[in-house]
């Protein structure tokens, strides 16, 4: 495998819930020039713990050491970093098309059945419909979408699970 | 002072400095830290407070103060340009692991985010180049935070922290209680040390022939010089320093073979692509010290004593990091030790050093030509002090010749900005280094250029009667640059002549003493002088204009495209 090579990861943060954490660990990101696919912050399964999921292009060597900086951040509980397979990851879409393409022929409902989506909102001008899936998923559902006119389109950031029983953050001890 | 009792966020402030053992601050009043100067007026015999001329100067003094003294350097400002003029020392501190706390007025909490008079986001600013910042809006939470902020500063891999204190928290009455910060849960700062690591570096290094010591200034840090002495004689391994480690080892000891990197020894850059294992102890591969990464230390094993996870395999893979507390690690891997010679292999540095003495040094300490050079008066001065004075530096070939041809007898006795290779750090720093050892001579070695880039301190200097003894190596060149246009681009001196004023009168205006030299033969008698004099003395001492700290390794090659001659 060539280690330049530049892969996926999902990059996830334990944190304090602290003001001013989110600049603190993007601009690690920044100084070395990582451009951050998609970002989001929850609170974890543990109380007082937020937890970012951040996805980015890197190579094996450069996520490793962008892994550390950020543990070195004083409210930084800890920071791991998965390839895809390790991990289990949904994002949410939402797509409003015009309710006359809807209403035109079943092609838009039977793409919202074939996709496993739903519609939402319906009114006179447009639907609002909702996907959660993988990346690819949302993005097959875009292009088929397109045709028929896409008004507005927004995606969240990737939300992401261990496949590990609980929060993996063992080494800390919660008081 | 665990009694609860009613005062000012800014009384609290202060008996939360003493809590922790201040008791020296570098600052300079304004606006919006008004009421905490004002506070100072009452606690001014518990906490000496020496006004700067500039808050760059503050950090670099309380800079020098921290590394002379292994104490936390403490620094106060105003808001707005207050604060944003300590930056360049924070990022200085921060990257030479330097502790200190920053403390900075803010303007009132309800004024935040309205553009109020001298209002700076400076938490923001200063965020990427500290350990930590914080903000503190609530007279409550002032001992809280500094027990934090000190916590933070001087734990672990130390490195300066920024409080940010708006005037509404300065003003309002607390019930001040102070209880000393032990840990943080989101904070590790000494990681666990691997067991199995331990014996794995001991086994590498009992088996090895040629055993190289790279040693840094986190031996220092840890106060582990003692430590490393049992380490590398045990084990018969060479050793060579990173210039912020220049005075871990004493320079008489058999063992130390000189410095590592751009303008390094020989022997030492050499031997690192010799060595079968290469002890990396306290230091971090720093571009100036490693050079081409491709080429180096390829053939060797490499151990990393470190107490930063960050920096095992940043810029070279290591084989063994061995995490945790050099001053622990060292003791644990010296233990299982075997007693080993390598006579062959240490007398091997010492032919390779000698014919760089012959070739550079000689000519230039033991100079006859018509100009003074400035490893001459670096020598004179070392020798003048029985290599027993703290060294300070500025940057660029002052820095460098400092370093090499100063010795240096006890640790913490070479102060120098490394990593951000600041110019004006020396002159304030050598006047924090003096005030908080002043038992020790002090001399500053810094270049007409730098000393221009702070001298107001000279008037903090006067004010504070610090005793420290400055020689300016004046080539009237940015000598560096000057350096590095003759050899890279082609003689073009484009923007390095310095038409200078003249220092001595600068000095006198100050009511500091000083002398010019411009002659080999005034030079032993102006150095006795200074020396002798009692209070701060300003040497200056025309060199040779195109004096040049060789060898050289060339920014990124390595040791076989060394530049020995001009």
């Amino acid at each position: 495998m060539n280690i330049n090579a530049q892969i996926l990861y999902t990059v996830t943060v334990y944190s304090e819930n602290h003001v001013g954490l989110l600049t603190q660990i993007s601009n690690i990101f920044t100084r070395r020039f990582i451009n951050i696919e998609s970002l989001t912050v929850s609170a974890s399964a543990i109380k007082g713990i937020h937890k970012f999921t951040i996805t980015c292009y890197s190579d094996s060597k450069s996520i490793e050491k962008l892994v550390r900086q950020i543990e070195k951040k004083i409210d930084v509980l800890t920071a791991y970093y998965y390839l895809e397979d390790e991990i289990i990851s949904r994002e949410i879409a939402l797509f409003k098309v015009t309710t006359s393409a809807l209403l035109a022929n079943s092609t838009v409902e039977s793409l919202v059945n074939k996709y496993n989506a739903k519609i939402i909102e319906v009114n006179n001008l447009y639907t609002v419909i909702e996907k959660t899936g993988g990346k690819t998923e949302i993005r097959e559902l875009f292009e088929e979408l397109e045709p028929y006119g896409i008004l507005q389109f927004v995606r969240s950031g990737s939300v992401s699970i261990t496949r590990s029983k609980y929060e993996q953050l063992s080494d800390v001890t919660m008081c | 002072m665990n009694k609860k009792e009613s005062v000012s966020g800014s009384v609290s402030l202060l008996m939360s400095l003493i809590e922790e053992g201040t008791d020296t601050i570098f600052g300079y009043p304004g606006g919006q830290i008004m009421p905490v100067f004002d506070a100072l007026f009452d606690y001014r015999q518990k906490l000496k407070h020496i006004l700067v001329r500039h808050e760059q100067g503050a950090v670099h003094a309380a800079q020098g103060y921290a590394r002379a003294s292994g104490k936390v350097g403490v620094v106060l400002v105003t808001s707005g340009p207050g604060a944003t003029n300590t930056i360049t020392g924070v990022a200085d501190a921060m990257i030479d692991s330097t502790p200190l706390v920053v403390i900075s007025g803010q303007v009132a909490s309800p004024l935040l985010g309205t553009d109020a008079f001298q209002e700076v986001d400076i938490v923001g600013i200063a965020q990427p180049v500290t350990k930590w910042s914080y903000q503190v809006r609530k007279a409550d939470e002032i001992a809280w935070a500094v027990a934090q902020a000190f916590y933070i500063a001087a734990s672990g891999r130390p490195g300066p922290v920024l409080l940010d204190f708006t005037k509404d928290a300065q003003s309002a009455l607390t019930n001040h209680y102070y209880e000393k910060c032990t840990s943080i849960r989101s904070y590790v700062p000494v990681p666990k040390t691997d067991r199995e690591s331990v014996r794995k570096a001991a086994e590498l290094i009992n088996s090895a022939k040629k055993p190289f010591a790279l040693v840094g200034q986190g031996v220092e840090i840890g106060n582990a010089e003692q430590e490393l002495i049992d380490f590398i004689e045990k084990a018969q391994i060479p050793a060579a320093w990173t210039l912020l480690g220049a005075s871990v080892m004493p320079f008489d000891h058999p063992l130390n073979k000189g410095m590592l990197g751009m303008h390094g020894n020989l022997a030492p850059n050499q031997k690192t692509n010799e060595c079968d294992v290469l002890v990396a102890i306290g230091m971090r591969f720093d571009d100036r010290v490693t050079g081409d990464l491709n080429t180096y230390a390829k053939q060797a094993r490499i151990i990393h004593f470190d107490i930063d996870p960050a920096e095992v395999d940043k810029n070279v893979d290591v084989d063994i990091p061995v995490l945790g507390d050099v001053k622990k690690t060292l003791p644990a891997v010296t233990k299982l030790l075997k007693q080993a010679e390598h006579d062959d292999w240490i007398e091997s540095f010492d032919i390779v050093n000698g014919e760089e003495h012959e070739k550079v040094t000689v000519n230039e300490i033991y100079c006859d030509r018509e100009y003074l050079t400035m490893g001459e008066v670096v020598r004179r001065v070392s020798e003048k002090t029985d290599n027993e004075a703290i060294i300070v530096t500025d940057v660029g070939q002052n820095q460098m010749m400092a370093a090499r041809y100063t010795k240096r007898r006890f640790p913490r006795s070479f102060i120098s900005s490394g990593g951000l290779g600041t110019m004006g750090f020396g002159l304030p720093a050598a006047m924090g280094a003096k005030i908080a050892r002043p038992d020790r001579t002090v001399c500053l070695f810094c270049g007409d250029g730098g000393i221009q880039m702070c001298i107001q301190e000279l008037g903090t200097i006067m004010q504070s009667n610090v005793k420290v003894k400055i020689i300016v190596l004046n080539n009237k060149y940015l000598g560096m640059v000057r350096q590095w246009q003759e050899i890279f681009f082609n003689k073009r001196y484009s923007e390095t002549p310095m038409l200078n004023p003249d220092f001595v009168k600068i000095a006198e205006a100050y009511r500091i003493k000083g002398r010019h030299v411009t002659k080999r033969d005034d030079l032993d008698a102006a150095i006795s002088e200074m020396l002798e004099h009692n209070g701060a003395y300003l040497l200056v001492v025309d060199v040779e204009k195109k004096g040049m700290v060789l060898p050289m390794i060339p920014a990124g090659m390595d040791v076989s495209n060394v530049i020995m001659e001009k």
